[in-house]
């Protein structure tokens, strides 16, 4: 059992005010996990001296595979042996993040029995995270793991766990099935999952409707966002009941159209559809007068990044509208020709996004095999490399 | 006749053995060695990643991690404590 007399008066400050604290969660798994102590002692120590004590592992995994564990050791193990050890494990999480809670305890005992029991629900890539344990328990944990149904993750220079927004499940705005989408994508692409392949790490988001609810358009290095393509569907009567329930339909609504598409003349709410540009703002502030459109379907986009090697990127448009029921054929045709791109010429830790800023997006579109067309454009003159030419 | 994924995991390993400790290999580097060597109608990406997936199922090489990913011997972890 671990000694709780153990002093950590900096860590102490990160307990105090109204917020959730990581250093309470892990006091409180102390007190029956003597590696959670031992975390707490190494944290206190590298605060006091303003220098992290975490060395990364190169090696370390389960076996056939190279992406899931990531490695970590300390490198003050005499001060601290229970941590000497405490890799972190990804595990694939269900599309759209739904758990029974008997699932939830089976993952927890499993962790328990393995690891330090601490958990991180759910890392930036959307994976169950798994932090800490010892070398020799990844290949007991991993066996329990799948022979509770569960996967290992991506990491390194893997596709990353494709993750969905929660979809036709939770949300009416959906306007694909993400949670499939996800799924088949996974069982899709095992090999590129769980045995490195790229240049560098490879992710795939999957957002129902273009309030991007995973942040697909600013994460994922190929993103694909629900939309519609035909007109907003419109409740006249329930527009009605919004004005007089004191709604302000222009300043709310119309005044912050990006496009001006609206118009409200105190009666009656006009949509010029072909200015939409699909922000969503109009149907979320009215979701019982507005709906997306009857005919449904995704944009497909290539390039966002967070900054790590270079800055961030946010993607761009590559497939403006692919209907619904062509959503998987269209993706996987156009994710084998863009591998095949960065594969032949993509450099060591270069992300598909830096790739196109590096060639050029005109090249690019032109070793995939698309045309460029006006969607593509951010904004008139926005875009200097795609050129027109003059009978075109 | 095509050259099997056994040929392939050999000539792999055979390489990643000569790179050791010279030149971190990553899957790509030898799919297009391979590639090169054989030709794309004796060898095709898939059966190199065929290939890979023997030298790694069968323990011969693992996976390491130093920024990207890339395929080597199995070794005793550098920053592991002894």
């Amino acid at each position: 059992m671990a000694d709780q007399k153990r002093d950590t008066k900096l860590l102490d400050e990160l307990e105090k005010g109204p917020w959730p604290s990581f250093v309470k969660e892990i006091k409180n798994a102390s007190k029956t996990s003597p590696v959670c102590d031992d975390l707490l002692g190494q944290l206190e120590l590298s605060y006091e001296e303003k220098k992290g004590h975490w060395k990364h592992g190169g090696i370390v995994g389960v076996m056939g595979y190279g992406g899931g564990v990531i490695g970590r050791y300390s490198d003050v193990p005499e001060q601290f042996p229970q941590v000497a050890h405490f890799h972190t494990m990804r595990v694939n999480q269900p599309s759209g993040w739904f758990y029974t809670s008997g699932s939830l305890r089976t993952l927890c005992d499993i962790w328990e029995r393995h690891g330090s029991g601490l958990t991180n629900m759910h890392g930036s890539t959307g994976d169950i995270v798994f932090l800490g344990t010892k070398t020799d328990e990844l290949e007991p944990c991993f066996k329990e793991l799948g022979e509770a149904g569960f996967d290992l993750g991506g990491s390194g220079s893997c596709m990353r766990t494709p993750s969905a927004c929660a979809g036709m499940a939770r949300c009416e705005w959906a306007c694909y099935d993400t949670l499939k989408m996800c799924n088949d994508v996974t069982h899709q692409y095992q090999d590129e999952l769980h045995r490195p392949p790229f240049p560098y790490k490879f992710k795939f988001k999957f957002s129902g409707c273009p309030n991007d609810c995973v942040a697909s358009i600013a994460r994922s290095d190929m993103s694909v966002i629900g939309t519609w393509k035909d007109e907003i569907q419109q409740d006249d009567a329930e527009v009605a009941a919004y004005a007089a329930a004191g709604m302000d339909i222009q300043n709310d609504v119309c005044a912050n159209c990006p496009s001006k598409c609206m118009k409200w003349d105190g009666k009656k709410l006009s949509i010029d559809n072909h200015e939409c540009v699909r922000c969503m703002h109009c149907i979320n502030v009215m979701p019982k007068a507005l709906r997306p459109g009857k005919e449904r379907g995704a944009t497909i986009l290539i390039g966002a990044k967070a900054p790590i090697v270079q800055g961030a990127l946010l993607a761009s448009v590559l497939v403006p509208f692919v209907p619904a029921d062509e959503l998987m054929d269209t993706l996987k045709e156009l994710v084998s020709r863009v591998w095949e791109f960065w594969d032949e010429y993509g450099k060591n830790r270069e992300r598909i996004g830096e790739l196109i800023q590096r060639v050029g997006m005109s090249n690019f579109l032109d070793a995939i095999g698309l045309d460029p067309i006006p969607q593509m454009v951010t904004a008139p003159r926005d875009n200097p490399y795609i050129f027109f030419k003059g009978e075109e | 006749m095509a050259v099997t994924h056994e040929a392939l995991a050999d000539e792999m390993f055979h390489m990643v053995s000569e790179y050791y400790g010279k030149k971190n290999l990553k899957a790509g580097d030898l799919t297009k060695a391979m590639i090169a060597k054989y030709g794309e109608a004796e060898c095709t990406k898939d059966d190199c990643k065929a290939a890979i997936r023997i030298l790694m199922d069968s323990g011969r090489c693992v996976y390491s991690y130093f920024g990207g990913s890339f395929i080597t011997l199995p070794h005793k972890e550098g920053a592991a404590p002894d």
